[in-house]
Formats: C-alpha cells, sequence, structure tokens
C-alpha cells in the first residue's frame, strides 16, 4: 500500500477544503459510501473499503446458512467500531417486507439507520416508490433514520423527504449497470430541491462517473459493483476516492462557463511584429 | 423425546426442553452475532434463556451479509 500514502495526504488536505455530510444527525467522514457485496474475497472487500476512504458502509439480512461455516457473515470481517454500518432491505419486492427486514436489522443492535430499498421489477431493478413511500412512512413512525433509494424522480423524491427521511438517494441509471448518470438534470432538481440530504445510489461503473455524479452538487454518492467488479477493486477503491473528491471540489469551485468558441488564454498584446 | 420446528425454511427436527439459548449454542452460533425472528417475533437478545421452542415454532436467524 505504500504506493498510494503520499496520495492519501494530499486527499486529505483536499477533504479539507469541504465541510462534512452530516445525515439524520451523523456525521460521516466521507462522501463515498460503499457496499460490501459481490467481492471475490472478504480480505479483497475490506482492502477495497479501506481505500475508498469510506465510513459508511452497506450490507444485508439474511439468513445464516446453517450448514456452511460462518465466514459470510460480514461482521467477521468488519469492525463495527470502524464503520459504521447500514443494513439495506435489498431483494424485497414489498413494503410488508422491507418493514420486516428494517426490523431485523435495528433488532441487531448498531444503529436506527436503514437504508430501504423496495423493488418494482426484477429485470431492472428499479424501485416500487409506492411501496417504498409507504414503507419509508412506517419506518420513519417507528423511529428509523430511514436513507431512501428511489428513482431520479422529484415528485417522489418531494414525498419521500416529507414522510421524514434523513437522505434520499436517487439512482444515476440501474442498480450494478454501471452506465453513470443517465439522468443529470433530474438528478440536479432533486438536490435544489430537497433540504434533506441527497445521495446518488446505484448506477455508477468508473471514476469519471462517481466525479460527474458529484458534479452534480449532490452530497454523496453510493456504490458498490463498481469496485468489486472492477478487476483490481483496490485500485479502483482509489480511483473512486479521487473522484468523488474531485468532483465535490469542482462543484464547490464553481466551473467556468461552457462556449463553443475558443478564447485564448495568453495575452493577445505584446506579440512580436 | 423430539420435536419439529421450522427453521431457516428447512423442517428440522431437534431435542425437547430446549429453549433459544440452548437451541442457538447447539447450532453454534453466538447470540451477539444474530437476530432471531420466533414466529414472525422479534426476539430480544436478553429473553433467550426465558424463551421454550416449542413444537412447531418458525424460526427465522439472521444477520448481516455483504451487500449494495
Amino acid at each position: 500500500m505504500s504506493e498510494f500514502s503520499e496520495v492519501s495526504e494530499v486527499l486529505d488536505a483536499a477533504e479539507a477544503l469541504d465541510r462534512p455530510l452530516v445525515i439524520g444527525g451523523h456525521e460521516l467522514g466521507s462522501r463515498l459510501i460503499v457496499g460490501t457485496g459481490k467481492y471475490a474475497t472478504n480480505q479483497i472487500m475490506v482492502d477495497a473499503i479501506r481505500a475508498s476512504g469510506a465510513d459508511m458502509v452497506t450490507v444485508a439480512v439474511r439468513r445464516v446458512d446453517l450448514d456452511r461455516t460462518k465466514e459470510e457473515a460480514i461482521l467477521h470481517h468488519l469492525d463495527p467500531s470502524e464503520f459504521f454500518l447500514l443494513a439495506n432491505t435489498a431483494g424485497c419486492y414489498t413494503a410488508e417486507d422491507a418493514i420486516r427486514y428494517a426490523r431485523l436489522a435495528r433488532a441487531a443492535g448498531f444503529n436506527e439507520f436503514v437504508k430501504l430499498e423496495v423493488i418494482g421489477d426484477e429485470s431492472t431493478l428499479l424501485p416500487d416508490v409506492h411501496a417504498t413511500l409507504a414503507a419509508a412512512r412506517t419506518l420513519t413512525a417507528e423511529g428509523f433514520k430511514v436513507m431512501a433509494y428511489t428513482n431520479d424522480d422529484l415528485i417522489t423524491a418531494l414525498r419521500l423527504e416529507d414522510a421524514g427521511c434523513v437522505a434520499v438517494m436517487p439512482l444515476a441509471s440501474p442498480i450494478g449497470s454501471g452506465l453513470g448518470v443517465v439522468n443529470p438534470y433530474f438528478i440536479r432538481e432533486i438536490k435544489r430541491r430537497l433540504q434533506v440530504p441527497v445521495i446518488v445510489d446505484a448506477g455508477v461503473g468508473t471514476a469519471s462517473d462517481a466525479c460527474v455524479t458529484m458534479e452534480q452538487g449532490v452530497d454523496g454518492v453510493l456504490m458498490n459493483t463498481a469496485l468489486a467488479a472492477a478487476d483490481d477493486p483496490v485500485r479502483m477503491a482509489h480511483a473512486m476516492r479521487h473522484a468523488v473528491i474531485a468532483g465535490r471540489l469542482a462543484f464547490l469551485a464553481g466551473r467556468m462557463p461552457a462556449r463553443e468558441i475558443a478564447v485564448p488564454s495568453s495575452p493577445k498584446a505584446g506579440m512580436l511584429d | 423425546m423430539s420435536m419439529r420446528i421450522r427453521l431457516n425454511g428447512k423442517e428440522r427436527e431437534i431435542g425437547a426442553g430446549h429453549t433459544v439459548r440452548t437451541l442457538l449454542r447447539e447450532l453454534e452460533l453466538e447470540p451477539g452475532m444474530i437476530v432471531v425472528e420466533l414466529n414472525r417475533d422479534i426476539l430480544e437478545r436478553d429473553s433467550y434463556e426465558d424463551v421454550p421452542v416449542r413444537e412447531g415454532d418458525t424460526i427465522e436467524l439472521v444477520h448481516f451479509v455483504g451487500g449494495g
């Protein structure tokens, strides 16, 4: 990891130019949130997450496989005092199921946050926003801090905020697709209109996607497959850490106006005869 | 004496007289690592010793795994 240590110092300085992201009263150390699924090995997962700089990581709730080793338990690999565990309701197709999974997750005793997702269609994995909204209302009433995965629809995002969600998380493009931000205008509009943090969740494929996502002004980005399915997840995690910071600082810095004519950067005056 | 329960989606025969605590011990599961749902109710961890397992119970043992 020594080849990256100098880079890390530069990144620490860059992160100091921003203020920390706070979601539901919890301060995050990074605007990048990462998943823990689909890695070839648990060691690569841990190394990639460390390299990403993320301190909030998503986990899924599943049956203990009673016929196999206990290797699959994420708590054997990730120290909950080092990482903030954000349980998801992935795989749920109804509000009732998502609520059940959220309650099970909270009973694990770490925190009251949940990444709510209710899927509406198996082939696109697009969210069922009606069921998501219904589940969000129930869960916020039960004291959950709901971070709701949704589509890039402004009206749904506003309703989820009204329902008390602590973050609204529109997709960049379908889960696991790696297509990047397909609709930057809607993402910007959602960010402009909401008071709660907007985290773009799903669809980022590579570092430029993460950078473009953050340049829309959103508060953070959540990804899993882009790291886990890279040829070298640890190297990609470093790239994503850079990209998220770069996009964020570019947004804060305010870009120059784009124009379709060239303007010289050097003075016209003082040229030789 | 034995009884049948439904454990994580599978029928299973276990000895009579179990509590949730002794069942977990028999399965070599660390109570702090899992959550127990008994007949759709989530159990408090400190109740495992007091909750008997009964014939026909449906038990789900869940934990956190990798996910996005």
